[in-house]
């Protein structure tokens, strides 16, 4: 693995603080995703791909933007790998860099309606930007 | 003046590359009674023996220390190297320097120095060893198998075979376990009845074999050789000696609230009841907390109808005492409870069962009367899913760390078996791994996919949800790269099995080990499989880990031999290393027979002389017999009157003394 | 009884009957609900990554606050009580996020964990019991079919919240129960709806919403109830081909206590 790689791949293992290699690869968290069919990379996938080390190619997809946190992957994995702590913390390496905010607040008129909650707007400023 | 000789072991590379074996020879060789010191490749070798035995009889040593593995390795062996030698064996003493030593240093400065200290210690202890002679203790020619399934029947018959008296206790009210409940059996899809039921007959008749069935281990005392177990035979309501087993009781038994346990509660059974058709004892049992009578004191409708006059509402638990010289544990195992795995709707959807509960549907005498139908509606499936491992390889605290070994079989076996019976019923099984080690295994699993046509899908299930009737169960299919919902009518859990709940209870009984898992450990993982680290007792089938139902049968039977290799002895030979009391020291009080959990200590009035007179005094007196040297007295003694033989005193703060100079 | 009180950004705008109708039951149960001072938003999702420290202050204040007038600290919102419930968990057993909290705030003692974080419904189920509720009930919902709406935030992960069975919970049902409904337990009621993907996968969204309540119609439901005010929106903005009355839970305690 190049430096640069090495690198991405234990910020990314330093921030979400999960332990890759403890997956057995049983697929579980792909099973209970409800987000999966908007996904191109798979929970189950993204582990492999971090304990690969291709942050690169997670950085580039989608699942980051696709991702509820809803913890169904986390609750039922049975080795306690934590598959969301993962992708928040690629989604992190993402929106920290400069210029890299996926919503900005001149984007929000055009999304609200009476109805939407504030609590809507702040949790996805803090999913989607810094 | 001891005249000791000292042997380093190289141990191949294991200790001499950790360890400067030489440098442990100069050491020593220049301790207080050490005449002859040498290093050797293999000193458990005959070789390395019979230098030894050669420098026993040129030097006349008094004692050896031999510098090697763990005293659990090889401590017997140099013993008897000893003994041929013409050596009294407790003037042996070994230095672990492998495993206490050169495996767990790196640093071969360090190592060599700790090496060096622990041969320096042994030395300073054989210079106060005294031989020592074992004691004699009886063998009772009986022995006693806890659990009646099919690890403790082979067990018993295997004992009873050789000749010798075998008891099983069994706490429900009949004999054949789990493997009773089973329909057929992998590989080779034999009906489980078929091949067990004419064992039961077998042990039931055998005259050297004697069944306490609905019957609990209560208390064990004394050790290998001579156990007293108590035994509480539970009230069955019955008189056993009459009952012709007729059955009119179970069927004029107005209550049918109770779950029937054999049927894994998918049908009711009466408050009389006799487990099933080919139970024995063929003898019902009352469940009081069901019975009519007992709750209201109103029906005995049973004992109206009872031909023989059998039924007796007043019978009392009856505790029986016994003495056996061996005892096998054989106490089995459960399926774990789902409670932690309600994302596979186990609690909320009759239609999700477990595969213990899918026997019993397939079983001709089961609920369904061997038809397959859905609990829900009794209608026969189209789609079913299999999920395994579900509570195995669970590392996140809600289910079991271990494999259970079983469950890709018996999955295999199910899927083949319905798809044999109703080729039109698609049936797919989701798996992590499939396990399949085993003679004719792999080809058996095989055979389900491409001769039957079972869909095996790599992955797991996240979710079951019901529908409409249907069972929508949401998995992800790993080598498709996708998540698929199958529209299913029944789904079968391969659950997690583990110990039975009275494992940690009896291991308590028996001061025998269990591991994490409440599984009985072996002495030795390797060499000692079937024997529990307590003398006396073994180990038969699930209790020490899972196993299938022809490893349980080869278990049981090794078990048995040790066991009749055991009670083939007239006289054991007793570890002399035990407790004994100086009574002019003994100041009488007690404390040292309030701490012995062998109870081997009393006391006893004796006629002293003291300072020129005579005086009778309450001295403590061992029992070397029951001592198994454990030295809790020598510890609580306030006037230091108890010691330890082979282990006094004065070796020990010798050895201290060595240790910290 | 006298607890803290964090109700949030929300229910003082969007989801005010969240709010309103919690603090007149309260006071009919004999709870007295003080509201925290000065206290801030909780960010509404969780920091799941390590090193954020900042993002986890407003929840560490708030627990701080009710930790100095030695009270449990009630939530309403599933949202807020995840947050704060999670950081609490992180401030007791993550020595790193502590130290690194604790040097930025620079308190006069140093914050650890101590303060009870208490959902409404543990409050119900656990400090009056629904035994108690159900005695004062005056206007029993006889009838009503209701499906109480989980969600995650409240149930996962469950080994820190600590709420009940994730994937079988009772309490809401229990709730339902006590105040004279029928509970109708349908097996999407903790599946997400989808939360904040509303903004940028509308799509998404509607998917959830609908098998969730496609779900809760065939099992029999009149009507949902939840404690989240994102899932209330998404349930009944976002399901686009059934649709089911949605309330806040406390909106039915309020009427069958009589102060609604």
């Amino acid at each position: 693995m190049y430096t640069a790689e090495r690198e991405m791949t234990e910020n990314v293992l330093r921030i979400s603080n999960v332990n890759t290699r403890k997956c057995m690869k049983c697929g579980k968290c792909s099973g209970a995703c409800p987000a999966f069919d908007k996904m191109d990379i798979h929970p189950h996938q993204f582990v492999s791909m971090v304990e690969k080390g291709d942050i690169e190619g997670l950085m580039n997809s989608k699942t980051l933007w696709s991702c509820l946190s809803c913890f169904a992957c986390v609750e039922r994995c049975p080795r306690n790998v934590e598959p969301a702590k993962l992708i928040e913390a690629v989604r992190l390496s993402v929106i920290r860099k400069q210029g890299e905010n996926r919503l900005k607040a001149d984007d929000i008129p055009v999304l609200l309606d009476d109805e939407l909650p504030q609590q809507a707007i702040v949790s996805a400023f803090r999913k989607f930007s810094k | 003046m001891q005249k000791i000789g000292v042997f380093v072991c190289w141990c191949g590379s294991n200790i001499a590359a950790t360890v400067d074996v030489k440098a442990v020879v100069d050491a020593v060789s220049h301790e207080p009674g050490v005449v002859y010191a040498t290093d050797y490749q293999y000193m458990c070798s005959e070789g390395g023996q019979s230098q030894i035995r050669q420098a026993i009889k040129d030097f006349g040593l008094t004692g050896i220390v031999v510098c090697s593995c763990s005293p659990r390795m090889h401590e017997s062996t140099f013993r008897k190297t000893a003994i041929s030698a013409g050596l009294n064996p407790y003037m042996v003493e070994i230095a672990n320097i492998r495993e206490q030593c050169s495996w767990i240093h790196k640093d071969r400065e360090d190592a060599t120095e700790k090496a060096i200290i622990l041969a320096r210690t042994a030395v300073a202890k054989l210079n106060l060893n005294r031989p020592l002679t074992p004691g004699e203790s009886p063998v009772v020619k009986r022995a006693l198998v806890i659990g009646g399934g099919i690890a403790g029947i082979q067990s018993a018959l295997d004992i009873a075979e050789a000749g010798y008296e075998v008891d099983i206790v069994e706490k429900s009210p009949t004999i054949g376990g789990k493997m009773a409940q089973l329909d057929k059996t992998f590989p080779t899809l034999d009906c489980a009845a078929c091949i067990l039921t004419p064992k039961m007959v077998d042990a039931a008749s055998n005259e050297n074999i004697n069944l306490y069935t609905y019957s609990e281990v209560e208390d064990v005392s004394g050790f290998v050789g001579n156990f007293t177990v108590k035994i509480r035979k539970k009230a069955r309501s019955i008189n056993a000696d009459i009952c012709s087993g007729c059955g009119v009781c179970t069927e004029k038994c107005p209550s049918r609230k109770a779950k029937d346990e054999f049927n894994m509660g998918l049908s009711n059974r009466g408050a009389i009841y006799i487990p099933f058709a080919q139970a024995i004892p063929n003898v019902p049992v009352i469940d009081r907390e069901q019975c009519i009578k007992f709750k209201t004191g109103k029906c005995g409708l049973c004992e109206m109808n009872c031909p023989a006059g059998a039924i007796d509402f007043k019978q009392q638990d009856e505790l029986v005492e016994r003495q056996y010289g061996a005892i096998i544990v054989a106490t089995g195992f459960k399926p774990i409870s789902l409670e932690n795995f309600d994302e596979f709707s186990y609690s909320q959807c009759p239609d999700v069962i477990t595969s213990l509960e899918l026997e019993r549907i397939m079983n001709a005498a089961g609920p369904t009367k061997g038809k397959l139908l859905r609990p829900s509606d009794n209608t026969p499936p189209r789609t079913m899913v299999f999920v395994q491992c579900v509570g195995s390889r669970d590392t996140s605290g809600c289910g079991k760390t271990y494999c259970s070994k079983i469950c890709c079989m018996y999955t295999a076996k199910h899927a083949m078996l319905i798809k044999e019976k109703y080729p039109d019923i698609d049936v797919h099984v989701f798996y992590i791994d499939v396990r399949t080690p085993g003679k004719n295994f792999d080809e058996f699993y095989r055979r389900a996919v491409e001769e039957y046509g079972v869909n095996y899908i790599k992955g797991m299930v996240g979710k079951v949800a019901e529908r409409n009737g249907k069972l929508l169960v949401q998995g992800s299919d790993l080598l498709a790269d996708d998540q698929i919902i199958i529209e299913a009518d029944m789904v079968v859990l391969a659950t997690a099995i583990e110990p039975d709940e009275s494992a940690r209870n009896l291991a308590t009984m028996l001061t025998a080990s269990i591991d994490t898992n409440d599984f009985f450990t072996e002495a030795h993982p390797k060499l000692r499989p079937v024997e529990s680290p307590t003398a006396g007792v073994y180990l038969s089938g699930v209790c020490q880990g899972p196993k299938d139902i022809p490893e349980t049968v080869a278990q049981a039977s090794a078990a048995a031999a040790k066991v009749i290799g055991l009670l083939a002895k007239d006289k054991l030979r007793s570890n002399p290393c035990v407790a004994s009391s100086n009574e002019m020291l003994c100041n009488g009080c007690s404390t040292c027979e309030n701490v012995c959990p062998y109870g081997a200590i009393s006391y006893v009035s004796k006629e002293i002389r003291s300072a020129g007179k005579m005086e009778v005094r309450r001295v403590a007196e061992v029992n070397e017999a029951i001592c198994q040297g454990c030295g809790a007295c020598t510890v609580v003694c306030p006037s230091g009157a108890m010691d330890l033989k082979g282990f006094t005193n004065k070796q020990i703060m010798a050895e201290v003394d060595a240790i910290c100079r | 009884m006298i607890f803290s009180y964090y109700p949030g950004c929300t229910l003082k705008t969007k989801a005010k009957e969240l709010d309103e109708y919690a603090r007149k039951s309260a006071k009919v149960l004999g709870i007295t609900l003080e509201e925290l001072p000065d206290w801030q938003c909780c960010g509404a999702v969780y920091p799941l990554a390590q090193d954020e420290i900042a993002t986890r202050l407003s929840s560490v204040r708030a627990l701080v606050s009710a930790k100095d007038v030695d009270r449990d600290l009630v939530t309403l919102c599933s949202a807020c009580h995840h947050v704060i419930k999670r950081v609490n968990h992180d401030m007791e057993t993550n020595e790193d996020i502590r130290t690194k909290v604790n040097n930025y705030l620079e308190l006069d003692e140093d914050y650890r964990g101590e303060t009870n974080v208490v959902h409404y419904l543990e409050l119900l189920r656990d400090v009056i019991g629904f035994d108690e509720l159900r005695k004062k009930v005056i206007n029993p919902l006889k009838g009503k079919k209701i499906g109480a709406y989980y969600g995650c935030l409240l149930l996962r992960p469950s080994k820190t919240m600590e709420f009940d069975n994730p994937e079988n919970p009772t309490i809401m049902e229990d709730f339902i129960r006590a105040i004279g409904g029928d509970p109708v337990i349908y097996p999407y009621r903790n599946e997400c709806c989808g939360g904040y993907i509303a903004l940028n996968k509308k799509e998404l969204t509607q998917e959830r919403c609908n098998s969730i309540v496609a779900s809760a119609i065939e099992k029999d439901a009149d009507m949902l109830i939840t404690a989240c005010p994102l899932c209330m929106y998404n349930l009944d903005i976002n399901s686009t081909e059934q649709k089911l009355p949605v309330y806040y839970f406390t909106e039915l305690l309020a009427e069958a206590l009589g102060v609604k």
